[in-house]
């Protein structure tokens, strides 16, 4: 029998290599090493917040919080670094949006575990609680002149490469989070037990708890790694652009649970895989930077990703409808 | 004589001063196979959440290998090797089987890291024990019920059970699949676990069982050997009053030369093929065949849902084309679905809604607004026809009993005035005397003139009820058998025999 997650996998890496496909065919300046880097760069700050996604909807949960955690994180930490005008190492950043992350993302914990409420409904007060909390009381205006070490962060480049036009491409080593957290979730997910109890609290809550797992200790995990990762994330995502906009990532949470969804992880919980989420989201980023490359106008990325999510997931259901079907009727 | 392994004695056990239990004892010596029986609502389940620990008895004490608990926590009886396999298996869907099987032994050792090939190694282990291959990477949900239930039984002897009760194990089985499961029970026993076996189904108890305890209101009525029983007392014992068992017989009367409905050829690719018969007004037809054999397809077709690549279908001499269920619908043509569950009922709403949800177009004012004085009379007419047991029609039908909420789908379905009938499944998880009321219902219906399919995996229910038995097998009607001819182990051994 095969095994759905994998040919899901499959389909979207796939899909991957015959966009690239046509997408170099119409535009050769598509193999290039620099749009290579230009398409891993923008993967980076996705691919963050992709992983806390995918934890929150193995667990059978959906939190649409983690962008505005991650913007007042990021905004928070900027004015506040702004305003003592601190030199130092960019660590600092880091520790301090982790912090504000982590303790935003405990917050929804409460309301999801001990309450028992349901993620959508918590998720979507606490996101609108910090936008309007933020806009209110730390700024709406965005910091162009960011803090030093920041800058010097971003300008860190694992290798650079210069174009026939004389553009430098460079990757920058901030994708080394992203990596120490793929294969951090990965290892956890697979070889751990509170990364088993996650895939079990989503496949059957009942049974888990039957099993001895402890939900409220495996929900406060999830929420506050969330919220402490998209801390991390809004973070890079602030050094990378050198500007600290706190509604630039408004609107973005949707673009990827989507593309969490379309790497294979099931919404109704229990499924999902790191590799497939990493494929899933590298798929969306080259839509939606590569229309550009096709000459086809910026308002389509929304309809191609929009038709993507609906056919790549009615492929697995119509799938798993037709694999029920085949021993399942009487 | 063996010792006791469970006695549990004496208890009672009110809800919000319902009385649930009374006096309630039963007892299970070691290596012994033994049945609990009674109606839905005889008390069957809350013993079975006093022994797992789930409720606390008001009174009485639970003894369990000699040791005796006045308060008998989940924990406790787990301990104590107790085991229940409930009809949900409470197996994770989305993790492989070695997985599922090895999940407590990984949390009972407090591990903090997945040691995969030790998964593999007890979850090879434990389906050895019961001789059963299953593969451990398929994901559970991907099983069918059978093998679930396997690993559900493998995974409560890999915590050293002692006794393992059974929640109405054997609901979803074809008969092949419940042989097997009957080999492993035997094979728990010779090696002295204990087995708590809860059904309804009667065949099934004679089978298995040694001993029989029945509640009948929350109350014990009988306990003894199986073979002091024979089935009249049986059923007696479980409904407290006579329940008839006599074979209907079609009556003459009507226009019985011309067939109700005749299908002639009719094929349908990987389903079933060049099927033909005839339903005539007043028939109670049979359809048995194992999982597979294309019932539930050709049933399908004849409404609609699945329609045929080839063959034609008459109704009352005409051919007709049934597209779809609305057509079927108006060509006179009802289902009562396999599933009710998910197919034939809206759980949270009212049993008075459900009954006229497939008609409400035909109790309209002049103004075209629904007339509730009109639907009121055809819900109190179905209620007290179908003696639907409840205190209003207002409440959602999930707050009935199996065989009443069978009974809603059943009105649903008379309130359209059918011509033909198909019941699949109509009595699987209803208890002994809804099954008779509910027979007495479809012969009723018959007796009127309409035409009965009906299609059960429960030979007793078709051999006593139809007057033609069609047998299928792998897509083909293979065999026609008129009532009184075959005997019921013929049939079963013909249902099983080639397949």
């Amino acid at each position: 029998m095969k095994r759905l997650p994998s040919t899901n996998e499959f389909y979207v890496a796939a899909t991957i290599v015959l966009l690239s496909i046509i997408i170099g065919s119409i535009n050769p300046a598509f193999f290039t090493l620099g749009n290579l880097i230009d398409l891993l760069r923008s993967s980076i700050v996705m691919g963050i917040f992709g992983l806390g996604v995918l934890m929150v909807i193995i667990s059978g949960g959906i939190d649409v919080s983690f962008t505005a955690i991650a913007s007042i994180s990021m905004f928070a930490t900027t004015k506040i670094l702004r305003y003592y005008d601190f030199q130092g190492t960019v660590l600092v950043a880091f520790l301090i949006a982790a912090g504000i992350g982590l303790a935003l993302g405990l917050i929804n914990a409460v309301f999801i575990s001990l309450f028992r409420l349901p993620t959508l409904i918590v998720t979507l007060g606490t996101a609108s609680m910090i936008n309007g909390f933020m806009l209110a009381f730390i700024g709406a205006r965005e910091i162009s002149n960011i803090p030093q070490g920041m800058i010097e962060f971003s300008k860190i480049n694992l290798f650079e490469v210069t174009s026939s036009t004389g553009f430098v491409y460079g990757l920058p080593a901030a994708i080394l989070i992203l990596a120490a957290l793929v294969v951090f979730v990965w290892f956890l997910l697979k070889y751990t037990m509170l990364g088993r109890g996650i895939y079990a609290l989503g496949g059957d809550r009942v049974a888990a708890e039957r099993v001895g797992f402890d939900i409220n200790a495996i929900q406060f995990f999830i929420y506050g790694f969330v919220g402490l990762i998209s801390g991390v994330g809004g973070l890079v995502h602030t050094c990378l652009m050198r500007n600290s906009d706190p509604v630039d990532l408004m609107g973005t949470e949707l673009v990827v649970i989507a593309a969490v969804v379309l790497g294979g992880a099931r919404i109704t919980g229990g499924h999902g895989t790191v590799l497939g989420t990493l494929l899933g989201l590298f798929l969306v980023t080259i839509i939606t930077n590569s229309l550009i490359l096709l000459g086809i106008p910026s308002y389509w990325q929304s309809a191609v990703v929009g038709m993507l999510i609906l056919v790549g997931t009615g492929v697995t259901a119509y799938q798993s409808k037709r694999a029920q079907a085949s021993h399942g009727l009487a | 004589m063996s010792r006791p392994f469970l006695e549990v004695r004496n208890v009672s056990k009110s809800f919000a001063g319902v009385r649930a239990l009374e006096n309630v004892s039963l007892t299970i010596n070691q290596g012994e196979i033994r049945c609990l029986v009674g109606e839905n609502g005889s008390g069957k389940s809350t013993l079975i959440k006093i022994i797992a620990g789930v409720y606390a008895p008001d009174h009485g004490d639970i003894i369990i290998g000699g040791k005796l608990f006045k308060r008998l926590h989940p924990i406790d009886s787990i301990r104590e090797g107790i085991q229940i396999i409930y009809q949900d298996f409470s197996l994770f869907p989305n993790l492989t089987v070695a997985e599922n099987l090895a999940l407590n032994h990984e949390m009972s050792q407090r591990r903090r890291f997945v040691d995969w090939r030790g998964v593999n190694q007890i979850a090879r282990e434990a389906l050895a024990r019961i001789g059963v291959e299953i593969p451990l990477n398929a994901r559970v949900e991907e099983l069918p019920v059978a093998d679930k239930q396997l690993v559900a039984i493998s995974r409560a002897l890999l915590q050293h059970a002692r006794l393992i009760i059974m929640d109405e194990p054997t609901t979803a089985l074809t008969r092949r699949e419940v042989d097997a499961l009957f080999r492993v029970i035997k094979g728990l026993q010779q090696k002295g676990i204990s087995i708590l076996f809860v059904s309804h189904k009667l065949n099934e108890v004679y089978e298995i069982a040694e001993k029989i305890t029945i509640l009948r209101n929350g109350k014990n009525v009988a306990d003894g050997d199986t073979s002091e029983f024979d089935r009249a007392k049986l059923i007696y014992h479980m409904t407290g009053r006579q329940v008839e068992q006599s074979r209907y017989e079609r009556e003459a009367g009507g226009d019985q030369a011309r067939p109700l409905l005749k299908v002639e050829n009719l094929s349908r690719r990987g389903e079933y093929s060049d099927v033909s018969f005839e339903l005539y007004p007043g028939e109670i037809l049979g359809l048995v065949g194992l999982l597979g054999a294309g019932r539930t397809e050709l049933a399908m077709s004849l409404l609609g849902l699945r329609p045929p690549d080839s063959g034609r279908i008459y109704i009352d001499g005409k051919p007709i084309k049934i597209r779809s269920f609305e057509q079927a619908v108006k060509q006179g043509i009802g289902y009562v679905p396999e599933d009710r569950l998910t197919q034939g009922l809206f759980l949270q709403q009212s049993i008075g809604r459900n009954i006229v949800v497939g008609t409400i177009d035909r109790y309209l004012n002049r103004f075209g607004l629904i007339d509730s004085r009109k639907v009121n009379g055809q819900i109190s007419k179905w209620v007290r026809d179908l003696s639907i047991v409840t205190p209003s029609p207002l409440l959602p039908v999930q707050s009935l009993s199996g065989g009443n909420q069978q009974r809603v789908v059943l009105a649903k379905w008379l309130a359209s005035n059918p011509r033909i009938l198909v019941l699949n499944g109509p009595t699987v998880g209803v208890d002994v005397g809804s099954k008779a009321e509910i027979h007495r219902i479809i012969r009723e219906l018959a007796r009127q003139g309409v035409g009965v399919l009906l299609i059960s995996d429960d030979i007793p229910e078709v051999l006593n009820n139809c007057s033609r038995i069609l047998l299928m097998r792998k897509g083909r009607i293979v065999e026609e058998f008129t009532a009184g001819m075959v005997s019921e182990n013929e049939l079963v051994n013909k249902l099983s025999g080639a397949a």
